[in-house]
């Protein structure tokens, strides 16, 4: 019989108060008094009374809380109280951190199957009905991952709240491997490749992802070999050759791109600026180095570029977009731990320095309602989380992920459109840091050799995640599986992590490693047995989380916190030893061989035995073809633009795409590593920057420089002009902190919807082709890159109408450069009154689908801004020169909402006002709204104390700048060629903070 | 990165302070805490906690022990929880000891409240008042007379934590103050001021960052001197950077932070 401590708090509760505060803005009619809150531990093991109260005075303390083993501790007098527990086999990370403690205090360690699972009681209080119960723990918990329990005081006091112990029960059927019949019609062929393979109930597994085409070949692969495949073998399949891990849409050939966008738009670039860097020296950077800093591209886990002598620097960002859109929480800590192991698994193992996050979703208005209900199925019983919620619950999954991991966070955003409605996207990159070398040994290059062990670190391995990397492949609907959502344990993974990167790397005690994420140990072990030519895996010997797992869902599973190494015999016990002493787990599955094949064995019996080339390159290619589509969009007319531009300004400050999201960047730990060279927050006003320097070493002033860029709005009219924007503002922000175009590198991550659609396909292409162009006109190679092509939601509305959203195509454009000296990294508030305020750059008539527009809500225009590399280049070359030797005091590149909010955002950050005339502006904007709102790109707003003045003209001497006016001391007024705009700071300052202001 | 088994070596020399930097199960501001020793010229080392219980002789071997920041078992059941009874387990003995003897303690943030719950120093770090992690810097009066604080008036360092509210009964507050072992209180100073923030962060009672045991040895505070040792480190450094470069002047190289390590450091030699 399982035992239950509950523990509550004595004193006054923030936890509760919390709770209370966020009900109450949800339900602002509800008639709730009081929230108060207990914690539930239940222990499933083998113990005695009096275990159990020693283990109860370890999880209270004294001063602050009080237990019960006896009854759940509630409130003399409440209404009702929500009990909220964890699904059965759901990573409970706070049962783990009990069980621990109660081994440490019983001395002795759980027996297998034994374990402690948390719950929370919230008791609530006040005239509240039954009904009422059921929204507010709509609100409080996940239905996918928790389940509720609601009692009235009464029932509570009649029966008890029971206990519940939530073991996994997998069933008592022995789990065995089992035949695929493929001599089937293509009508079947094509349902298993769509549907899935059947469990023996007649329901599938999940989706496969394999076209008509793919199944006949796996099917025609077997006929030969006279034999059906596994379920194992075709479940490996299809994870390795899904568009998730191979990226089919990027490799195979599109119209007349033979060799695939990838190999041509994004390689391709990277390839040729390398050439050109190979033949001109970067002079005084890294002594005596080639000007190609490219060290690790598009092999590794994370791309990776010369930092200095010693050091290289990596980085790595990632899309989890699908399961964020199940459970944002669970969904967003997994893609920030997910992508700390593409750091820790680049080389022999990189240390994380820094994330950085990007949140893209449809307007959070706030409130129950703040979206038009729509249902992943037909019945309606699945509904979309409304965008507040999804919004919340990334935020707090990264905090929680990036937080816990002892990363700093270094810099994000948020962006919003009404068709990020279906699946939000949510990216996070981690940043490493890797020595070159130990000894003579090369730490960023790796090799799994014949007769090395198979050994898997990490956590143990249980249902979830399975069909992770199939499902990313599929848009979002009501056959999408639950079991598709992991949730990380960022404690265990920091364990895993200090264990390689503190000790067992520097050791030399392993030959190769590699992440376990899509696909699991199929996806790792597989990508690994190519460097030594194959491998014997034995799944038997892998740690589980509870039995019954079947062999297929072992060696798919997406367990979080797991990593493989390649471990010659001689130190397998020595590696043992170093992760026993960090408490982790290390089991040897098998051996890395040069068979050519890949053997899978469960039970001494061979459950896969595929040849490794078939594994990996036996997939079909698919031959693209595009079709070119044009959107044309009205220019809203002169009637609904604004007559009162102050107004405008102020209502597009106070916007989500624009406005502050301080409530985030405080809430993510920036300084720790003690790194933070310039801040999310910058200048006395506390604004969000768009850039982010880091100083890694104690002993050496180089500085890493990060940015971001993405226009994701521009995709509505025009995917070439979208992509070209991403960059240019990647670059532009990245300069304006500091860094120089040649010791820039950049990352493209994409996010395209219905990508197997022509139309789709031609927008795809187009980006790829501006991808090309600008990154080689500005010299900054690509050295990673990421794509996630279905980002559709095909569901119900209220009316149980059919609809599909997808998300606007959307790339992020991540830039990294090295510095060499962080002591001159930019920040972007003005600084003392009497500067003067230059503008780089022309001001075109391109409202296209900007800001300002989208604000006014009638038509998105057509002129999309369109960009110069040729002409920003040399205007950013001159920036970063002015940086260096100390002539800018700020410098801001204009962004999303145009001048006029890179204006205020300089004001609002320096807490001092401008007097502005942009009468004369170099280009062809004449309006004043496009003057003020207008997104032309390659601009910069850059102040410079009057003594300076003299120099930093000189270094724009031929390129476009025109001094715009100076600080002054509280208010920011612009002289426009037909009116007068002006607004106290303290106005802008409260237009800028006010959407987000509550959260 | 440090190796434990590195330390033994390191005992011979008596010239530099020995310091043991406690490790494992989330902590994570290990690297830049054994900095910080460092530039202020004493010799640190990283040892996991389970090597520590394995040896608890190391204890006798150094004279700074820290627990650092970080985020011990998740702050799963409660923050510092979970690590504290590790300690108290298995090194509550060892670590009385090293205490009975002329040496010195500090607990930073995670550190802080695994020595608040293992009963080193009396109160507790509760949820902040927003309810919500805060990642800022704030500004530090000292009180007291902690070796670690000595000529220290005020200072300012950054926070993050989630439950960094101290409390204690009033008779504990009481007897803290009368016994001067309350020895940092959040004000309202230069970067408060600055970044027109609160003085208190979290709601903390008496405004108390950090107090002292064991006549001043034992310091425990929730904000990080290890993350201000350098002048690049504060949150408005490009801006007095402009102030600097207008009167002339060079940067100076270090931040506030770095006189708590001198402190001890010159407190041992």
């Amino acid at each position: 019989m399982p035992k239950r401590i509950t523990v509550r708090t004595t004193i006054e509760d923030a936890r509760a108060n919390g709770y209370l505060k966020t009900l109450k803005s949800i339900f602002p009619t509800l008639r709730i008094e009081g929230v108060s809150v207990t914690d539930a531990y239940t222990i499933d093991a083998q113990i005695t009374g009096k275990d159990c109260e020693i283990i109860a005075k370890q999880l209270t303390n004294p001063l602050v809380e009080e237990y019960s083993t006896e009854s759940v501790l509630a409130p003399e007098s409440y209404a009702y109280s929500i009990e909220i527990g964890y699904h059965p086999g759901v990573t409970d990370n706070i049962g783990n951190t009990a069980k621990q403690t109660a081994e440490d205090c019983l001395g002795r360690k759980f027996k297998e199957g034994e374990a402690v699972y948390s719950a929370r009681f919230i008791f609530l209080t006040g005239e509240l009905n039954l009904q009422e119960m059921e929204s507010v723990a709509r609100e409080l918990h996940n239905p996918l991952i928790e389940s509720v329990n609601i009692l009235s005081e009464a029932d509570a006091k009649e029966h008890g709240h029971p206990i519940i112990a939530k073991r996994v029960s997998l069933g008592k059927r022995a789990p065995r491997a089992s035949e695929i019949d493929l001599s089937v019609d293509d009508a079947e062929l094509e349902k298993i490749g769509k549907e899935g393979i059947k469990n023996p109930v007649g329901t599938p597994r999940g989706p496969l992802s394999l076209n008509l085409r793919t199944m006949k070949t796996i099917s025609a692969h077997f006929r030969k070999l006279g034999r059906n495949p596994t379920d194992v073998e075709l479940e490996s399949l299809a994870q390795t050759w899904s568009e998730h891990c191979k990226h089919t849409i990027f490799a195979d050939p599109l119209d007349e791109v033979k060799e695939g966008i990838y190999r041509r738009y994004i390689k391709g670039a990277t390839e040729e600026i390398r050439r050109k860097k190979a033949k001109k020296p970067i002079r005084g950077k890294i002594s005596n180095g080639p000007g190609d800093f490219c060290v690790s591209v598009f092999t590794d886990n994370s791309g990776a570029i010369a930092f200095d002598e010693k050091y290289l620097v990596t980085h790595k960002v990632e899309t989890h977009n699908s399961p964020s859109a199940l459970d944002p929480f669970g969904g967003s800590v997994t893609a920030i731990v997910g992508v700390n192991r593409d750091t820790l698994g680049f080389g022999l193992g990189a240390k994380p320095i820094a994330n950085v996050y990007g949140f893209c979703v449809a307007p959070p208005a706030g409130g129950p309602n703040d979206a038009t209900p729509l249902y992943r199925d037909a019945a309606k019983k699945q509904p979309l989380l409304p965008a507040r919620r999804i919004l919340e619950g990334v935020v707090r999954g990264i905090n929680a992920g990036g937080n816990q991991s002892g990363i700093p966070t270094a810099l994000g955003f948020v962006a919003v459109d009404p068709s990020y409605r279906g699946k939000p996207l949510v990216y996070g990159g981690t940043v490493g840091l890797i020595p070159r070398k130990l000894g003579s040994k090369k730490l960023y290059e790796k090799k799994a050799r014949h007769g090395d062990y198979i050994v898997m670190v990490g956590g143990r391995v249980g249902v979830d995640g399975i069909h992770g990397a199939t499902f990313s492949s599929e848009s979002l609907s009501g056959g999408s599986p639950a079991t598709a959502v992991q949730i990380g344990d960022p404690i265990t993974q920091k364990k895993l992590s200090d264990a390689i990167v503190r000790e067992a790397r520097d050791l030399g005690l392993y030959s190769s490693i590699t992440d376990d994420g899509a696909g699991g140990l199929s996806g790792s072990v597989g990508e690994m047995a190519k460097e030594s030519g194959g491998c014997d895996v034995d799944l038997g010997k892998v740690p589980l989380k509870y039995p019954g797992l079947a062999p297929w869902q072992i060696w798919l599973s997406e367990s979080q916190e797991r990593m493989t190494l390649a471990v010659p015999k001689k130190n397998w016990t020595a590696l043992k030893k170093i992760f026993a002493r960090h408490d982790v787990e290390a089991a040897n599955i098998g051996t890395f061989t040069n068979t050519g094949r890949c053997v899978v064995r469960y039970e001494s019996k061979k459950v896969m035995d595929i040849e490794m080339s078939f594994l990996h390159n036996g997939r079909p290619i698919e031959i693209q073809t595009s079709k070119k589509v044009v959107h044309t969009y009205r220019e809203p007319p002169t009637a609904v633009r604004n007559s009162n531009l102050r107004e405008a300004l102020l209502q597009i400050l106070a916007r989500p795409n624009i406005g502050s999201i301080s409530f985030i960047s405080e809430q993510y730990d920036h300084e720790v590593q003690g790194t933070s060279v310039t801040k999310p927050l910058q200048g006395k006003g506390r604004v969000n920057a768009d850039s982010a320097v880091l100083q890694p070493l104690p002993d050496s002033t180089r500085g890493i420089v990060l940015s971001h860029g993405y226009c994701p709005w521009y995709s509505q009219i025009n995917t070439y002009a979208m992509a070209a924007a991403a960059i240019d503002t990647a670059i532009r922000n990245a300069v304006c902190a500091g860094a120089s175009r040649d010791y820039l590198a950049i990352l493209d991550n994409f996010c395209w919807s219905s990508s197997n659609t022509p139309e789709r396909l031609y927008e795809l292409k187009e980006s790829a082709r501006a991808c090309f162009d600008y990154a080689t006109a500005y010299g900054t190679p690509f050295i990673s890159g990421k794509d996630s092509m279905f980002n559709d939601f095909r569901g119900y509305t209220e009316k149980s109408d059919n609809i599909h959203i997808s998300a606007i195509p959307t790339l992020l454009i991540s830039a990294i450069g090295v510095i060499a000296d962080a002591t001159m990294a930019m920040t972007i508030d003005f600084k003392q009154p009497g500067d003067s305020i230059y503008l780089v750059g022309e001001t075109n008539d391109e409202l296209g689908a900007s800001e300002y527009f989208s604000m006014l809500g009638d038509s998105a225009g057509s002129t999309v801004p369109v960009v110069d590399a040729k002409k920003n280049a040399k205007a950013y070359d001159a920036l970063s020169k002015a940086i260096q030797n100390n002539i800018a005091a700020s410098a801001i590149g204009v962004g999303r909402g145009g001048l006029a909010v890179a204006l205020a955002k300089s004001a609002v950050a320096g807490q001092l006002g401008a007097e502005i005339n942009l009468k004369n502006l170099p280009g062809n904007a004449k309006r004043n709204d496009s003057i003020l709102f207008s997104e032309s790109q390659g601009r910069i707003l850059v102040s410079v104390r009057p003594e300076a003045k003299g120099a930093f003209e000189k270094l724009y001497q031929g390129r476009t700048l025109v001094e715009i006016g100076k600080v002054t001391g509280e208010r920011v007024s612009i002289e426009l060629p037909k009116t007068r705009v002006e607004a106290s700071v303290s106005e802008l300052k409260s237009a800028y903070r006010s959407f987000f202001k509550n959260w | 990165m440090t190796r434990s088994y590195k330390l033994e070596a390191r005992t011979s020399r008596k010239s530099k302070p020995l310091v043991l930097i406690f490790s494992g199960y989330g902590l994570n501001t290990e690297d830049e805490t054994k900095i910080a020793f460092e530039m202020a010229g004493a010799s640190a080392d990283i040892v996991h906690i389970n090597d520590i219980i394995a040896r608890p002789a190391i204890l006798k071997q150094v004279q700074i022990v820290v627990f650092p920041g970080g985020f011990s078992y998740g702050d799963d059941t409660g923050s510092g929880k979970a690590y504290a009874n590790r300690v108290k387990q298995h090194l509550g003995e060892a670590l009385e000891k090293f205490l009975a003897r002329d040496t010195l303690a500090i607990g930073i943030c995670n550190g802080f409240q695994i020595i608040t719950n293992a009963g080193i120093l009396p109160g507790a770090l509760i949820a902040n008042d927003s309810a919500r992690y805060i990642c800022r810097w704030v500004d530090l009066e000292v009180e007291g007379n902690s070796p670690w604080l000595s000529g220290i008036k005020t200072i300012s360092i950054p926070i993050a934590h989630g439950e960094g509210k101290y409390y204690a009964p009033k008779e504990t507050l009481a007897k803290l103050a009368s016994k001067n072992a309350i020895a940092l209180r959040y004000i309202k100073g230069e970067t408060s001021k600055h970044f027109c923030l609160p003085a208190n962060p979290n709601g903390s009672l008496l405004n108390i960052a950090g107090i002292t045991g064991y006549n001043g040895r034992v310091l425990g505070l929730m904000p990080h001197p290890e993350r201000a040792v350098r002048f690049t480190q504060l949150p408005h450094w490009t801006y007095l950077r402009e102030a600097y470069l207008r009167q002339g002047k060079t940067l100076p190289p270090e931040g506030p932070g770095l006189q708590i390590f001198r402190n001890a450091v010159n407190y041992l030699l």
